[in-house]
């Protein structure tokens, strides 16, 4: 197995599109990294580099201790699994998994065996002699996935692998891969959109923007200390509360009327100085009336075990996430929130204070 | 659309067909009858729609003797310097265009675009046009009266060329893209997944090439001048003698006949994957 290291990598296309901006991170050796970010924010791009499908503009890419940037894509000792699969629709599924050992010149025997532990691993056993076209959209990822492993290469990359499943399938074969990567401990680097998928697959994750990487760091830590309003409204569903606030001292922010309580330890500006307060929707709860914000009510989702609570707070739209049955039934109510739970952001810089 | 018609607008589909069909048969019809009769009944001037009794002795003198007077060669000869000629002007054709489609499409190279225009402009210059030097050409380099000069000039393809650069430009990327990452080079990749990808094309284009090759009669009348490197097409023509001589007519008909046989045999044994090549959409 080997770590992937990243050094200032970036990418600027014929054109002049500049995809990847100097980016830099190790993914260490068995973890499985996560890179998310909106659509065109260059993560594909960055998978293609350290796949060797794409050339390096700058800085270096390093699988182990081998800078890579001059290796081809089929001596870097990696495997990728495709969105749309890229299976040989003409191969069975047998010599879709076999064709990259045999251009190895692997002995005949071990290809076999290889090919035979991996489809019983994958449950894809009863497809060998089938074509992919014969198969179902679950069935060819694995097939994919299949292709992968006989491999058994340093580094597995994803990209968006999951994205032509239905939402079902794609949940039972998330948990598979992640299974999959705990078993076999190979480093991955998994591309998606999904921040569901980013939070649950990874021990690395990367959230990149507009060609930059935001924010590096196991889920949680940037699910509960987001260090960009950008990351803070990317992770969690539903989206991140902001609401334009104004510091009052360093424990009290107003808002809207009212003041919250912040918690001690986070950072805050001069008494007077504009923040942007950041609240997660399932962090509010319902005050009493006279203890909290007041917010106007819209509407209600229902989505089973919660609710939300579209509403407004001043002008600023908010969302409350609460248990189905504790919505409230007037058209406006009020709220607090616990003083961990406040994000403050500078405004100009979107910084975390 | 399921509709209830009158009567009228359902025969007269048919009627349209049928008429069609008929247009088209009759002739093929009265070559195959007019090979069953002696040569006299023609010659003097009938042209009966039933069948006579001399087929076997046309048939055999078709193919064995040849006509007594006109050409020396017999079909048999005609026929196999036809089958050669065709066969190589279709699998070249093929090859070649293949590789070319191949290159456009694949691999940037200086002047790509410009290589790709000459091939679409040569598509405006069939051999008609360019036959005069072609022919000095064939001729300075020794060509004439042989298979070489025979098909050469007609395999450059740029019909076939374009029609497998769409093809291939259908192939999704991420194909390409596995295959490397499978270990397969540029011709591995090429002949492991291209080549099968393209079956059903190339057999489609294999059955309209062949025929484009049979039917060819300018270039080979030029070209060739010895009689055992005649071609059928320009064989029949030879046969029918319009000065003193009185031509053969049924064996005129029956190597017509025999003519028609090959391309025939190509489309029924090629049918299927012929009609898969033009209708698949499926990758
Ligand atoms: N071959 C190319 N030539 C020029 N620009 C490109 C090329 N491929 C991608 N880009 C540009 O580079 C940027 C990043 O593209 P990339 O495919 O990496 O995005 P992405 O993050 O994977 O997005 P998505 O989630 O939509 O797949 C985009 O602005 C895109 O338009
Ligand atoms: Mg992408």
């Amino acid at each position: 197995m080997a770590s992937v290291t990243l050094s200032a990598v970036s990418k600027i296309y014929h054109g002049g599109v500049e995809a990847v901006r100097g980016v830099s991170f190790e993914v260490p050796d068995g973890s499985f990294c996560v890179l998310v970010g909106p659509s065109g924010c260059g993560k594909s791009t960055l998978l293609r580099m350290i796949a060797g499908l794409e050339t390096i503009t700058g800085g270096t890419v390093r699988i182990g201790e081998r800078v890579v940037n001059d290796i081809e894509p089929a001596d870097r000792d990696i495997a990728m699994v495709f969105q749309n699969y890229a299976l040989y629709p003409h191969m069975s599924v047998y010599d879709n998994m076999a064709y990259g050992l045999r251009n190895r010149g692997t002995p005949k025997a071990e290809i076999e065996a290889r090919v035979a532990e991996a489809a019983r691993i994958l449950a894809i056993e009863p497809f060998l002699d089938r074509r992919p076209r014969q198969l179902s959209g679950g069935q060819r990822q694995r097939v994919a996935m299949g292709r992968a492993i006989v491999r058994k290469p340093q580094v597995f990359l994803f990209d968006e692998p999951l994205s032509n499943l239905d939402a079902k399938l794609r949940v039972q074969m998330r948990v598979e891969i992640k299974r999959l990567q705990r078993s076999l401990g190979v480093t991955s680097v998994y591309v998606t959109h999904d921040q569901v998928e980013a939070m649950t697959l990874s021990d690395v994750l990367v959230v990149m923007n507009a060609g930059q990487v935001e924010q590096i760091g196991r889920p949680i830590d940037l699910y509960r200390k987001p260090a960009t309003r950008f990351v803070a409204g990317f992770l969690g569903s539903p989206a991140m509360n902001f609401l334009p606030g104004t510091v009052v001292d360093a424990r009290t922010v107003s808002i809207g009327g009212g003041t919250l309580r912040v918690a001690p330890g986070t950072g805050t500006a001069g008494p007077g100085t504009t923040v942007e307060v950041g609240i997660r929707p399932e962090d509010l709860r319902i005050a009493a009336p006279g203890e909290g914000l007041r917010v106007a009510v819209e509407f209600i989702e229902e989505l089973g075990a919660t609710q939300l609570v579209h509403g407004r707070l001043g002008d600023a739209p908010l969302t409350i996430q609460v248990a189905t049955g504790e919505a409230p039934s007037g058209d406006a109510f009020e709220i607090a929130a616990s003083p961990e739970a406040l994000h403050l952001f500078d405004p100009a810089t979107t910084a975390r204070l | 659309m399921v509709e209830r018609k009158g009567a009228l607008a359902r025969i007269l589909p048919h009627l349209v067909l049928l008429t069609g069909v008929a247009i088209v048969a009759f002739p093929v019809y009265l070559a195959l009858i007019g090979a069953t009769h002696e040569s006299s009944v023609i010659a003097n001037g009938q042209m009966p729609l039933t069948p006579g009794g001399a087929a076997l002795d046309s048939y055999y003198r078709a193919i064995v003797i040849g006509p007594s007077r006109t050409t020396r060669e017999p079909v048999g000869t005609m026929l196999l310097n036809s089958f050669t000629m065709a066969m190589l002007i279709a699998v070249g054709k093929i090859a070649i265009s293949l590789l070319s489609a191949f290159a456009v499409v694949y691999f940037r190279f200086p002047f790509r675009k410009a290589a790709f225009w000459m091939i679409f402009i040569t598509l405006m210059l069939p051999v008609e046009v360019r036959i005069y030097p072609t022919y000095k050409v064939a001729a300075d380099l020794g060509l004439l009266d042989t298979m070489a000069g025979l098909t050469l000039p007609l395999i450059a393809s740029a019909t076939a060329t374009l029609l497998f650069r769409q093809f291939f430009m259908t192939v999704p990327d991420e194909l390409v893209e596995a295959s490397k990452i499978d270990g397969a080079g540029p011709m591995k990749f090429f002949f492991d997944t291209l080549l099968p990808l393209s079956r059903t094309n190339m057999a489609a284009l294999f059955v309209i090439l062949f025929i484009y090759g049979w039917n060819q009669y300018l270039w080979p009348l030029l070209i060739t001048t010895r009689d055992d490197m005649q071609t059928i097409v320009i064989g029949i023509k030879k046969m029918i003698v319009t000065s003193d001589a009185i031509t053969e007519w049924q064996i005129v008909m029956a190597t017509a006949v025999l003519a028609m046989l090959p391309p025939v045999l190509i489309v029924i044994v090629m049918q299927k994957l012929f009609v898969r090549g033009l209708v698949e959409t499926e990758k």
